[in-house]
């Protein structure tokens, strides 16, 4: 039955509620291809247990007749920044390594009560932050993809670098990502996966480790347009818990999925032409415009000015942000603590903090702590929070021409992992094209389009108005037909 | 204008106060989780996920801790900002679990505002004044650290981590420690009128940080000190005493006073540099970016000003002016919640048993019970039940003096029975035979046999000698065993005399 | 603007962060390499421009006055709370003495 694993959230829903094969089977084939996978790295702990107990649950639904729940029998993978109840959750930082929390976040228990079952905590990079997955305390991730004639590991892309290594690797179906500038849309742009990044408020933060709370937002990555939009429907949801979340009815998107795009049209934002970016990536991204044109669409030419700040001010933003929710890391009431003879209370503070945040995390904090200290507080964060404005306005004025937008998702394809370590801005421009739709808190996705020379895939980005993940969906499904990406990475772990 | 001074080897030295009153919000559940916060529970058991700032735990605010700081807002003729945020203010301390506190420092609820402190001769405060009141605004209390239960550790109790406080910034309008403690103690009552806190200074649910500085009159505000979370209106005046006199000593030996946090000792009466946070603080305040703007609605204001009680300055105004009560005893009645509630629920049962206008009988009620009721009480110790001490049983007592059936000295002796055998007054009044006789009968009776056995009085009285009428009064009262009604003897003694 | 390795020393003093003098150093140029990138944003005039505030119009959600409606998020659960804690005694987290 080694062909389950190469089934996705649909089909495995469905087979199981028709009987096809067991819930049991299905979460027996991934765990054996978790198992079998520890040279991605992708996985921090494994929990066949729970997938077994889900999948058993489902199964005996399924005896007595009862509704098995739109993830009813599929196994999923757990980004390891959600809180899961009893099982370890680390954010892949030392800071938290052992940490067993004793509730479950919101985002993951609405997956279980639609009856999906959790593989295990997936590799990320430490609280998020990284856009290759080389910033995680328990190691790298590799991608399943290789350079066409090279053996290098290649980045999965990051921070939810476990989640698109392990959906591509299909050792999952699908897995949670979260975003907070492109961690789930680059990550699945480099490994040829979908991933959709919701509205801001959408998925509840409740349980979910926070990075940037006015940035971060969960979002599924599964390998079609079709398990995005099922899973996402399982994910998001009004929670009471979370004072941001949006008091909305989930819409069924997976029932309105419509790849016909007659009467809508896409905008195409002029400054995405940035120098720097890959030629094939501009290339599919031509071709992008030509499948949505094939689907119906009216193409037209948008402008979004301050696209080039976007990124400047997400890295003033999402570090201020950070150095202060990072701040509970403390070792008084769970975690690490390091404790020096004869230290005081604060020089326990330093020197766990020390001890249990990496070197890119602790840059953050540093920037974060040093735009929002005395003095500066108005140069630089106020002056964000004014970009940011800027940028959501620019979108606003976008939508006023045009239903959705098509931009690359990253500026290149993946690189090998190591490669672009020598300075901290290089790894940040990762981000370019993903940022901005992140600073508006607007629902973006990655679909992938085509594999470039290198026989490495390339994405392209499709970002909504605000609440149109509808519209998001529909403009993937689009090119997920027309571009009929079904290329795998050869199998090398 | 305040004369406190500091005497210095350098001259007068004026004392410049200013206070911010941490005063817990009165709520069910803390200001942004569900967990409890009542006083006194076993360490850590009123501690939410949240409270513990637990990995990806939210804060939610509590309408109600809203809705006091805006009623609390409204009684100090404040500014109400229908716009308000919540910042981070960032710091480390191990009864800090999230690392930083949720408070408002760019946008606060409450804007400017007043209190009146009154004119208090025995206290030193020459004239009523206006004490401005720069801001209120709404913040996470922290947990509690205890140092004394194991010989290298503090312990941590996070109860109180989350309890909704409002931090009542008053502007450096205060010149002397009685002016520092009455505004204290007005704070208290209106915060206790309007039932958004307790002031229960003991349990911690009011205290203040007391800024002082010197000057000499006129001169610019000198360098500040903040003494934290002192819980006595005697303490608060105490810490300003000292921090004064230490700062003036401070100068004058040609030194400079720091701007630091310090602790007050209670034992010493002294304060002391606060050695946990000696290192200058740089906040890092930002908008808490797990909230969105708090926006007050019309309809939600229009509910806080309804809800407001009839404050202490409008009470004691009526209270003078409606009632006819002296100053004095409206300033008293006004003073405390259980003080006016007692006197108005006394003064209704009175006005309804004495069938006359609540302005008429205000006076008696006042005095019975800022004065004669609690004589008897004092004079009962412990033998007093209070439980005894009703509303109606005290109505009963003043019904009965306003008609004239008893005199002073038995409603005292009445409501000692009740109060420590409980019983109805009219029954006792009976039953003991506590009653003034007004029965024209018996005493003209009694005046005629002394007329008679004293005609030299007579003569003298009726020759000019006024005097001698209290002496007839004495004989009266004598004869009647001090059960006449002085009323009607002075009235028959007038028509017999004359 | 750009920050001296004193300042960097002082920002991790700030943040609770211990460096030692050879992280310091490796800090101070990646620092100021953000730094200076991030200064472009002063190109942008921003007058009459409003800070971010919500990101998706949405308004401040209260919550009602009620004790342990939801034990996600109320109190009584003192267990669950010093599960993970690195040294609790008695009901109570445990630091080091405080000396206040």
């Amino acid at each position: 039955m080694t062909e389950l694993t190469n089934l996705g959230v649909k089909a495995i829903r469905d087979g199981v509620a028709d009987g096809t094969f067991t819930a049991r089977e299905v979460a027996e084939a991934f765990n054996a291809a978790v198992a079998a996978a520890s040279e991605l790295n992708a996985f921090i702990v494994a929990t066949p247990d729970h997938a077994l107990a889900a999948a058993d649950a489902v199964d005996a639904k399924r005896a007595k007749g009862e509704d098995l729940g739109k993830m009813g029998g599929v196994p999923i993978g757990m980004k390891d920044l959600f809180a899961t109840k009893g099982v370890q959750t680390t954010a892949a930082s030392h800071i938290l390594e052992g940490f067993t929390p004793e509730y479950e976040s919101t985002v993951s228990q609405n997956l279980w009560d639609a009856g999906a079952g959790m593989l295990g905590k997936l590799n990320l990079d430490q609280f998020a932050m990284g856009s290759s997955n080389e910033t995680s305390y328990f190691g790298n991730v590799a991608s399943p993809w290789k350079k066409d004639g090279t053996n290098a590991a290649m980045s999965p892309g990051g921070s939810s670098g476990g989640s698109s290594s392990a959906v591509a690797a299909r050792i999952a179906p699908a897995a949670t990502g979260t975003d907070t500038g492109g961690s789930i849309r680059q990550p699945a742009a480099f490994t040829g996966i979908c991933g959709i990044k919701p509205t801001y408020g959408r998925c509840s933060r409740w349980g979910v480790v926070a990075f940037a709370s006015s940035l971060d937002q969960a979002g599924p990555m599964a390998r079609s347009v079709e398990d995005c939009a099922i899973m996402l429907e399982a994910m998001a949801g009004f929670d009471p818990k979370d004072a941001t979340s949006l008091q909305m009815d989930v819409p069924a998107w997976e029932a309105g999925l419509d790849a016909d795009l007659k009467g809508k049209k896409i905008g195409i934002p002029k400054e995405y032409r940035m120098d720097g970016t890959d030629e094939e990536i501009l290339k599919s991204w031509e071709q992008g415009k030509e499948w949505l044109h094939d689907a119906g669409a009216e193409i037209v030419d948008v402008s979004l000015p301050h696209t080039k700040y976007a990124l400047p001010a997400y890295y003033i933003v999402a570090p201020a942000e950070a150095s202060s929710n990072l701040a509970r890391y403390d070792g008084v009431r769970y975690g690490l603590r390091d404790l020096p003879d004869g230290a005081g209370l604060q020089d326990m503070y330093a020197a766990t903090r020390a001890a249990g945040f990496g070197d890119e995390v602790k840059r953050r904090i540093l920037i974060g702590t040093y735009v929002l200290s005395a003095g500066f507080y108005d140069a630089y964060y106020t002056q964000a929070q004014k970009i940011r404005t800027l940028v959501a306005k620019d979108f606003a004025q976008a939508f006023g021409q045009c239903d959705a937008i098509l931009a690359p998702t990253t500026p290149t394809a993946s690189f090998p992992l190591g490669s672009l370590n020598e300075d901290p801005l290089t790894m940040y421009l990762n981000d370019v094209f993903a940022v901005p739709a992140s600073l508006a808190g607007l629902p973006a996705m990655s679909v992938p389009a085509t594999l470039n020379a290198d026989g490495l895939p390339l994405g392209l980005q499709i970002v909504g108005k605000p609440f149109d993940e509808q519209g998001v969906l529909d403009t993937g499904l689009a090119i997920q037909q027309r571009a009929g990406f079904d290329a795998k990475p050869d199998k090398w772990w | 204008m305040s004369s406190y001074r500091i005497q210095g080897a350098t001259g007068e030295w004026e004392v410049v106060i200013g206070l911010e009153v941490h005063a817990q919000v009165t709520s069910n559940a803390k200001l942004f989780s569900g967990a409890a916060t009542a006083f006194g529970a076993e360490p850590n058991t009123q501690v939410s996920l949240v409270d513990a700032a637990m990995p990806g735990m939210l804060p939610v605010p509590n309408r109600e801790c809203i809705r006091q700081a805006v009623r609390t807002g409204m009684a100090i003729e404040a500014e109400i900002n229908t716009y308000s945020r919540f910042d981070r203010k960032n710091y480390f301390y191990a009864d800090l679990p999230q690392g930083y506190q949720i408070s408002q420092l760019y946008h606060p609820i409450v804007g400017e505002g007043q209190l009146l402190i009154e004119a208090d001769e025995k206290a030193g405060i020459a004239e009523d004044k206006v004490i401005g009141i720069e801001r209120i605004h709404v913040e996470q209390d922290a947990g509690k650290l205890m140092h004394d239960q194991h010989p290298t550790m503090s312990y941590v109790d996070l109860n109180r981590s989350g309890v909704a406080l409002m931090e009542i910034v008053s502007k450096p309008d205060m010149r002397s420690p009685a002016e520092a403690g009455a505004y204290v103690r007005k704070l208290r009552a209106i915060l206790r009128y309007v039932g958004s806190c307790d002031g229960n200074m003991e349990e911690g649910s009011m205290r203040a940080d007391v800024n002082v500085s010197v000057r000499k009159p006129g001169e610019e505000f000198g360098t500040r000190t903040e003494t934290k979370n002192v819980n006595s209106v005697r303490f608060v005046m105490q810490v300003i005493e000292y921090e004064a006199n230490r700062q003036v000593d401070v100068i004058e030996n040609g030194g400079k006073v720091d701007q630091e946090t310090r602790l007050f000792d209670p034992g010493t009466g002294t304060t002391r540099t606060m050695r946990s946070k000696e290192d200058a603080h740089d906040y890092r305040y930002f908008p808490d970016p797990d909230l969105l703007p708090l926006e007050l609605e019309e309809d939600f204001l229009a509910e806080c000003r309804a809800s407001l009680p009839e404050l202490p300055d409008a009470k004691r105004r009526r209270y003078e002016n409606d009632l006819g009560l002296t100053p004095y005893n409206a300033r008293e009645l006004t003073a405390e919640v259980e003080t006016f509630a007692r006197f108005e629920t006394l003064l209704a049962a009175a006005a309804a048993k004495i069938g006359k206008g609540e302005a008429q009988v205000a006076t008696q009620v006042a005095n019975w019970a800022l004065s004669v009721a609690p004589g008897v009480m004092k004079s009962l110790g412990d033998e007093a039940n209070m439980a005894n001490a009703t509303a109606e049983a005290q109505a009963g007592i003043l019904a009965m003096q306003d008609k004239g059936e008893i005199s002073g000295g038995q409603a005292k002796e009445i409501y000692e029975i009740v109060l420590r055998d409980g019983g109805e007054p009219e029954k006792i009044a009976d039953e003991k035979g506590l009653k003034q006789v007004s029965d024209t009968g018996a005493i003209e009776e009694a005046i005629d046999a002394i007329i008679a056995a004293n005609g030299d009085k007579v003569e003298e009285y009726r020759s000019g000698k006024d005097k001698l009428f209290g002496f007839f009064v004495g004989q009266t009262m004598k004869a009647m065993q001090g059960k006449a009604n002085p009323a009607v003897v002075n009235q028959i003694l007038k028509d017999k005399l004359s | 603007m750009s920050v001296t390795r004193e300042e960097v020393a002082k920002i991790a003093s700030l943040a609770r962060i211990r460096m030692g003098e050879e992280e310091l150093e490796r800090m101070v140029p990646e620092l100021n390499g953000i730094l200076a990138w991030v200064e472009q944003l002063g190109e942008v005039d921003c007058s009459g421009v409003e800070p971010m505030t919500a990101v998706i119009p949405n308004t401040l959600r209260l919550r009602d006055d009620v004790v342990d409606a939801d034990p996600k998020t109320g109190g009584g659960r003192r267990d669950d709370v010093l599960a993970n804690a690195p040294a609790a005694e008695h009901g109570f987290f445990g630091v080091p003495k405080v000396i206040e």
